[in-house]
C-alpha cells in the first residue's frame, strides 16, 4: 500500500516564500495554455488578448483602476481577518450591504442635495457592510457557531434581499418596470480622478489608502501586533490580555466596513444606480487577491490589479475570440489553487509512504560535517 | 569499550548518528545493553536521549550506524518493527484516550482483534503479579497519572518484550509511587529483561541502575556503574561543569510582612469534563518569601495558574487579592496593572508566541505596564525600545541565540525560558508567579533561573512557584503546600518539610493523619 504524507519542514525557504506567487502565476500560464489550446485557439494569440491588449490604453487603464479598486478594498480588510485566524468568507454580502446602506439616501431622499451628501453616503455604507460583518461576529462570539458557513450564507441572503428591493419598494416608478433604483442625482456620484482620460474614479484612491493605512496598522501599530498573537497563537495572546472575541468583533467590523466601502463607491462610482446584480463576485476574487498579495497590504495592491485583469482579459477573449468569459473565473480559480499549493508545498513537504527512503550509506557522510554549536 | 565482550549483550549499537539541518543530535553514539540489567541513558535536556531512543523504537531513522539484536544486524524502520523484535516503550507523554477505559486503550495498541474482555483479564492479571493494580474497567479520565503510568507500562509488558524504555518514568510520581515503580523494575531485571531507563535524576539512577551511559551534546561522554559515581560526580559529567549551587539566606521577620498575594476560597468549577475543579483555595504569600507549591502533574496547578493570572476571572471579587487590592474581577492585564507578573508551564505557545522575535514576546506580556515606555501616541509602538529592553533582558539573563533578535522558536529551552523569566524579572514585580520554573531547561540555566526567584522575593517581593520538581521546590522555598485533585494543603515551613511528609501529601494523604490513609487496593 502507498499513501502521500505531508511533513513538515524544518525551516520555511525565505527565497521560496518570496517567489511563490509568481511560482503561482507562471503555473497558471501554463495550464491556461493548455486550456486555450484544448479551446481550439492559439495560445499564444489568446494570451495577448486575455493579458495584453486590455491594458495597451490608457483608457484602459482606467477600466483596470475601476476593477483593481474593490479587489484591493475588500482584500486588504480580508488580510486582517485572515492575519487573526478569523475567517471572514461573506465580504460579498457585506459589499451588498453597504451599497444598499449607502444608496439609501439617493433613493430615498433624492431632493437632498449638496457637498455632504457623498460623504455621508460612504460613511453609511461602511456602516452597513460592518452591520452586516457583526451577524457572523456576534453568532461566533455568542454560540461558537463556525463563522466560515454563517458569513458564507449570509452572502445569497444579502443577494436575494438586493433583488427584493430592487424589484419591489426602491424600484424607479419612472423606469419601466425594469428592476433599478432611480439613477442618482450628480452629487451622489462619486467624482472621475481624471474626467478626460478615462472613468477611474476616487474609489480606486480609497483602495490604496485603506491599504497603505492597514499597512501600518499591521507592521507598526500594537493593534496589528494584537491581530498577529491572536492569529498565530491564541493562547499566547490570551496571556497577553488580548480578548479573542473582542478581536473577532475588530477584524469583522473592519473588513466589513472596507466592503461596505467598495460596494458603496462601486454602485455611486462606476454603476450610477441600484441593479439585481452589482458585483461579478468581487467578494469573492478578494479573498484570492489577500493570498495572491500573501496577506500584505502593499502585496495586495498588486495582487488585485493582476486579478482586475483577469476580469478584463475574459470580457475581451469573449468578444474577440467567442471563448466564454467564465475563463475569468477558471484563471482565478487556478491562481489561488497554485498560491495555495506553493505555500503549502513551501511548509511541507511530500513523503510517500509505503516506498522505502534509504539514504545511501555515504550521503550521511557528506552530511556530518557541521557540528552543532549548542544543544538543542 | 570492545564490542561482544561477554556475547550476552542484547542490544549493541555502534556509530549511530543522526542530523537534523545543521544540528548533530546523535553523534556517532555506542551503546551495549547486557540481558539482564538496568541501564541508565543520562544526559540533560537536549543532550539527544530522545533522539537516540527514538532511532531505538523506529520513530526515526539514523543517518548513519548500526544496531545489533541479539548479535543480528537489524534495520528498526517503524514502532510496529520495534514492536516485533521485543522493544517496548513507555513514553514521558502518555497517548491515552480519557473517555475510554483502560482496557480499551491496551485493546487499541495490541491490534490482534483479541476481545476486550480476555485483554482486560489478562491486564488485571499482570497488574497484580508485578505490583502494578489496576482496574481495566476504570476510565482513564479518571485516574490519576501514576495510574495512567501503569497502563502504559501494563500495555508494554503484555507485548512481552525483552527491552523496555522508560523514559523519565518518575517525572509524573510521588516519591512513594516512584519507590512502587522502582520494586517493578527490580522484578523485571530479575527474570532476564532489560531495562534503559532515560532520567536526569541522578539519586534513583544510582539506585536502581547498574551500568549508565551518559550523554553530552549528542556525544557519549562516559560508560559508567552509577553506584561507584557520587551525585556530584555524575552531574559533572553531564553538564561538562560544576553547576553553582542555589543560596537561600533565611528571611527574617517574615511572620509580619505584609502578605502581596492572597487567595481566599478560590473554588472554580471544572470548565471540560476532564479539567479538575479547585476547591476552596486559600494562601498568602508575604512580601520576602518564596512559597512552592508540590503536586503530581495534572491536580489543578493548571487550573489554579489560570486563575491566579486572570487569564480566567473569578466572580468573586475578594478570592484573589493582590497588593491588598481586590483582583478577582480583573483581567491577566488588571492584575499586571496591580504589580503582578506570571510565568505558565508551556513556553512556546503561551508563555511566548513561536514565530515572533523576541523582541515582540517582551512586547507580549508588557505592552500595557510598560505602555509609556513601549507604545506611543496612536498605539505606535516604539519599537527601538522595545528592541533595546529585550537586549536588556538577554544580556541580564544570558540567553544565547544565533541572531541578534530571532524567533522564540529557534531558542533552545533552557534560553528561551531564561528570557520569559528575565521579561517579568526586568519589571521587578513585587509579586511573581511562576509555573514549572525549569521544566525542561537544562542544570546551568535552572540554578541561574532558580537563584533570580529566590533573589527577587529578598528584595521583597511574593513569589509564588508551582512546581512538580520536588528538588527543586526545597532547594528556592520557605514554605511548601501541596496540592492535590483541586486541594491545597496549608504551607509546611521548610524546616519542618521532609520528602516524605510532602510525598505522602501529593498522594493524597489529609495533613495530620497522614497514616491512616494510605488506602489499600
Amino acid at each position: 500500500m502507498m499513501r502521500l504524507e505531508l511533513v513538515k519542514r524544518p525551516q520555511r525557504s525565505a527565497l521560496f516564500s518570496a517567489l511563490s506567487p509568481f511560482i503561482a502565476f507562471a503555473l497558471t500560464i501554463i495550464a491556461g495554455a493548455i486550456m486555450f489550446a484544448l479551446l481550439g485557439v492559439n495560445p499564444l494569440t489568446a494570451f495577448r488578448i486575455y493579458f495584453v491588449e486590455p491594458v495597451s490604453q490608457v483608457w484602459q487603464l482606467h477600466e483596470l483602476a475601476i476593477k483593481a479598486a474593490p479587489l484591493i478594498l475588500i482584500a486588504v480588510g480580508l488580510s486582517v481577518c485572515y492575519k487573526a485566524n478569523i475567517w471572514n468568507i461573506g465580504a460579498e454580502g457585506q459589499f451588498i450591504f453597504g451599497a444598499i446602506f449607502g444608496s439609501a439616501i439617493p433613493v430615498l431622499f433624492p431632493q437632498f442635495e449638496g457637498p455632504l451628501v457623498l460623504p455621508l453616503m460612504l460613511l453609511l455604507g461602511m456602516v452597513g457592510g460592518a452591520a452586516y460583518a457583526a451577524i457572523p461576529a456576534f453568532l461566533k462570539t455568542r454560540f461558537n457557531t463556525n463563522e466560515i458557513l454563517t458569513s458564507l450564507m449570509l452572502v445569497y441572503v444579502a443577494q436575494l434581499f438586493l433583488d427584493w428591493l430592487v424589484r419591489g419598494p426602491w424600484r424607479d416608478p419612472q423606469g419601466h418596470g425594469f428592476p433599478q433604483t432611480i439613477q442618482f442625482g450628480d452629487s451622489a456620484v462619486l467624482p472621475e480622478l481624471m474626467p478626460d482620460a478615462g472613468r477611474a474614479n476616487w474609489g480606486f484612491v480609497f483602495a490604496l489608502v485603506a491599504a497603505v493605512l492597514i499597512w501600518i496598522m499591521m507592521g507598526r501599530m500594537l493593534k496589528g501586533f494584537e491581530v498577529r498573537v491572536l492569529g498565530s497563537s491564541p493562547r499566547a495572546g490570551r496571556f497577553a490580555g488580548f480578548g479573542l472575541s473582542r478581536m473577532v468583533f475588530f477584524a469583522f467590523l473592519l473588513s466589513g466596513a472596507l466592503a461596505g466601502l467598495a460596494g458603496i463607491s462601486e454602485v455611486s462610482g462606476a454603476i450610477g444606480q441600484l441593479q439585481p446584480v452589482i458585483s461579478p463576485g468581487y467578494g469573492f476574487t478578494a479573498i484570492i487577491v489577500a493570498f495572491l498579495g500573501r496577506l500584505n497590504p502593499l502585496g495586495i495592491i498588486a495582487a488585485g490589479l493582476v486579478l482586475a485583469l483577469t476580469y478584463l482579459g475574459g470580457e475581451a477573449v469573449q468578444s474577440a475570440l467567442g471563448i466564454s468569459d467564465k475563463v475569468a473565473r477558471v484563471f482565478q480559480g487556478m491562481l489561488l489553487f497554485f498560491v495555495l499549493g506553493c505555500d503549502t508545498l513551501i511548509h511541507y513537504r511530500i513523503r510517500l509512504i509505503g516506498l522505502a527512503l534509504t539514504k545511501p550509506e555515504g550521503a550521511a557522510k557528506l552530511e556530518a560535517a557541521p557540528k552543532l554549536k549548542e544543544a538543542r | 569499550m570492545s564490542a561482544n565482550h561477554d556475547g550476552a549483550n542484547l542490544l549493541e549499537v555502534r556509530g549511530l548518528t543522526k542530523i537534523f539541518g545543521t544540528l548533530t543530535a546523535c553523534d556517532h553514539i555506542d551503546l551495549n545493553i547486557a540481558k539482564g540489567e538496568i541501564h541508565a541513558l543520562l544526559g540533560e535536556n537536549g543532550a539527544g536521549k530522545s533522539t537516540l531512543v527514538k532511532m531505538l523504537f523506529g520513530s526515526l531513522e539514523p543517518n548513519s550506524g548500526e544496531i545489533f539484536w541479539n548479535g543480528q544486524a537489524v534495520r528498526i524502520t517503524s514502532p510496529g518493527a520495534a514492536k516485533k523484535l521485543g522493544i517496548g516503550m513507555v513514553f514521558q507523554h502518555f497517548s491515552l484516550f480519557e473517555a475510554l477505559t483502560a482496557a480499551e486503550n491496551i485493546a487499541l495498541s495490541l491490534d490482534d482483534g483479541s476481545p476486550i474482555s480476555s485483554i482486560a483479564a489478562k491486564a488485571r492479571a499482570l497488574s497484580y503479579s508485578y505490583g502494578l493494580p489496576l482496574d481495566p474497567d476504570s476510565l482513564v479520565g479518571d485516574l490519576s497519572v501514576g495510574e495512567r503510568q501503569r497502563i502504559e507500562i501494563i500495555r508494554c509488558l503484555l507485548q512481552t518484550p525483552q527491552l523496555i524504555i522508560l523514559d523519565e518514568p518518575t517525572s509524573v510520581l510521588t516519591p512513594q509511587e516512584a519507590d512502587k515503580l522502582f520494586e517493578t523494575l527490580e522484578r523485571l531485571r530479575a527474570e532476564g529483561k532489560s531495562i534503559l531507563y532515560i532520567s536526569h535524576r541522578l539519586e534513583e539512577v544510582k539506585r536502581i541502575c547498574d551500568r549508565a551511559t551518559v550523554l553530552r551534546h549528542g556525544k557519549v561522554v562516559g560508560h559508567c556503574n552509577p553506584r561507584e559515581e557520587t551525585a556530584a560526580s555524575l552531574a559533572r559529567m553531564m553538564v561538562g561543569n560544576e553547576v553553582q549551587a542555589v543560596v537561600r539566606a533565611p528571611v527574617e521577620g517574615i511572620e509580619t510582612a505584609q502578605p502581596l498575594l492572597e487567595i481566599r476560597n478560590l473554588s472554580r468549577k471544572p470548565a471540560t469534563p476532564f479539567s479538575i475543579p479547585l476547591k476552596a483555595i486559600s494562601l498568602n504569600v508575604r512580601a520576602g518569601e518564596v512559597i512552592g507549591i508540590a503536586g503530581v502533574a495534572g491536580n489543578g496547578q493548571g487550573e489554579f495558574f489560570e486563575s491566579v493570572s486572570g487569564e480566567v476571572s473569578q466572580q468573586d471579587a475578594t478570592s484573589v487579592r493582590i497588593r491588598g487590592k481586590d483582583a478577582g474581577g480583573l483581567t491577566i492585564t488588571g492584575r499586571r496593572l496591580l504589580g503582578a507578573a506570571f510565568v505558565p508551564e508551556e513556553r512556546l505557545g503561551h508563555g511566548a508566541a513561536p514565530r515572533m522575535k523576541l523582541s515582540e514576546n517582551l512586547l507580549l506580556s508588557r505592552h500595557a505596564t510598560d505602555g509609556k515606555a513601549f507604545v506611543g501616541t496612536g498605539g505606535m509602538v516604539k519599537s527601538g525600545a522595545v528592541y533595546a529592553a529585550s537586549q536588556r533582558i538577554i544580556e541580564a539573563m544570558d540567553v544565547r541565540k544565533s541572531a541578534p533578535d530571532p524567533e522564540a522558536a529557534a531558542l533552545s529551552g533552557g534560553n528561551l525560558q531564561k528570557f520569559i523569566v528575565g521579561r517579568e524579572l526586568d519589571r521587578r514585580p513585587s509579586v511573581m508567579v511562576v509555573n514549572q520554573p525549569t521544566w525542561g531547561v537544562d542544570a546551568g540555566a535552572a540554578a541561574h533561573i532558580r537563584q533570580a526567584l529566590i533573589e527577587l522575593s529578598r528584595s521583597g517581593s511574593a513569589v509564588l512557584v508551582i512546581s512538580q520538581d520536588l528538588d527543586e521546590l526545597f532547594e528556592i522555598s520557605d514554605a511548601i503546600a501541596v496540592m492535590h485533585n483541586g486541594e491545597l494543603s496549608k504551607p509546611m515551613p521548610i524546616a519542618e518539610a521532609t520528602f516524605e511528609k510532602v510525598g505522602l501529601l501529593m498522594g493524597g494523604a489529609e495533613p495530620g493523619h497522614a497514616e491512616h490513609t494510605l488506602e489499600t487496593a
